[in-house]
């Protein structure tokens, strides 16, 4: 079964990005297919490679960024949303006329499009918030 | 991929403002206006805020954003479902909310309201006839 | 047709789960995860309303949430089963929508 996951909450504040994490490695496990990973509102700010967690800490990021490397995983960053937030990758960067940017391996920023999309395409659409 | 046609509904029970939750769910309606699906927004709880009239941001320097909700008619966004007992809960009627309107090309662009007033238990069967349900 | 609903507040704090009991059919499943979790607890000024509804849909709780808050088993609600992860990827597969109360 095709599942695509939205996950609109920011990581360590609320529990979401992790129980995303949680049901997303246990679905590929289960044999299911994860088309797409949506991050929407603060949950944007999961896909920064510039957050340094406590060592004894999870980071998540790289939990996203490794599914996304071993299992193909998309992960697709709202550029509305990240845009409001300080998100950026290198192009957008560069169009926006930004000294820097932000974004993870893994990651891609794109359009609420690609939201609609996966509801569209994927059998189940899970949504993880507060 | 646009020949699927699914149901989508959005599920609207956050206030505006407070929260950016209710702003940044209208931006995912009016984009996925594009896609042509069955699309239908429900209000309910606190949701039934997102839709009253007299809303005016001036002093507290956020954009408002209700106006935005009458365009939902031309985007083809129709079906807007208010529960009444969440209204009634909170001391609102119909008439404390916008009127929004569609314009109806097959009978000769008549006007037609697009808030509809259900109960809550016309609301659960709504809920449970989706194909994707969105929450934000 | 049947619907998982996932409700991750305390119901203590929000009215969603509240709410949520309120809009679901008959045959459903509820999935409390996060703080969802302590509307599963015996004893609460909110377990007469979740006891109600436990004839017509499923609820159940994530046993890791549990876990993490310190709440056994034998806490619950009786007629509450717990799931882990991978029960809770076969409810979503098993119910043919999901609905996220947040």
């Amino acid at each position: 079964m095709k599942f695509g996951i939205l996950i609109s909450e920011g990581p360590y504040t609320h529990q979401a990005a992790d129980s995303a994490l949680r049901f997303t490695k246990a679905a590929i496990k289960a044999g299911h297919e994860i088309d797409r990973v949506f991050f929407y509102h603060d949950g944007v700010n999961v896909g920064t490679r510039l957050s340094i967690p406590p060592q004894d800490e999870r980071n998540l990021q790289q939990e996203w960024s490794a599914l996304a490397k071993d299992h193909g995983v998309d992960l697709v960053i709202c550029i509305a949303a990240a845009q409001r937030r300080g998100l950026l990758d290198e192009n957008e960067a560069k169009r926006q006329g930004k000294d820097a940017n932000n974004i993870a391996d893994g990651f891609r920023i794109s359009g609420l499009g690609q939201l609609i999309e996966m509801g569209i395409l994927s059998d189940r659409l899970m949504t993880f918030g507060d | 991929m646009s020949e699927t046609v699914k149901k989508f509904l959005y599920v609207n029970r956050k206030a505006p403002y407070g929260t950016i939750y209710a702003l940044e769910s209208l931006e995912v309606v009016l984009i996925g206006a594009a896609f042509d699906q069955d699309v239908s927004l429900a209000f309910l709880d606190d949701g039934v805020f997102q839709l009253t009239k007299g809303q005016d941001t001036k002093e507290i320097g956020v954009k408002n954003f209700s106006p935005t909700y009458r365009a939902l008619g031309d985007y083809e966004v129709t079906k807007l479902y208010v529960e009444k007992e969440s209204l009634a809960e909170r001391g609102l009627s119909a008439d404390d909310l916008q009127e929004l309107v569609w314009e109806d090309e097959d009978d000769d662009y008549a006007e037609k309201p697009s808030i509809r007033i259900i109960d809550r238990t016309e609301m659960a069967k709504l809920m449970a006839n989706q194909d994707v349900v969105l929450s934000f | 047709m049947s619907t998982l609903h996932t409700v991750n507040k305390s119901p203590f704090e929000t009215s969603t789960l509240k709410s949520c009991l309120e809009h679901v059919s008959d045959g459903d499943t509820i999935l409390l995860i996060e703080d969802g979790v302590y509307g599963a607890m015996a004893g609460s000024s909110m377990a007469d309303l979740v006891t109600a509804k436990t004839k017509a849909v499923s609820i159940i709780a994530l046993a890791p949430d549990m876990q993490a808050r310190g709440i056994d088993e034998d806490r619950l609600i009786k007629g509450i089963n717990t799931t882990d992860y991978a029960g809770f990827v076969d409810l979503a597969a098993k119910n043919d929508l999901s609905h996220a109360w947040l």
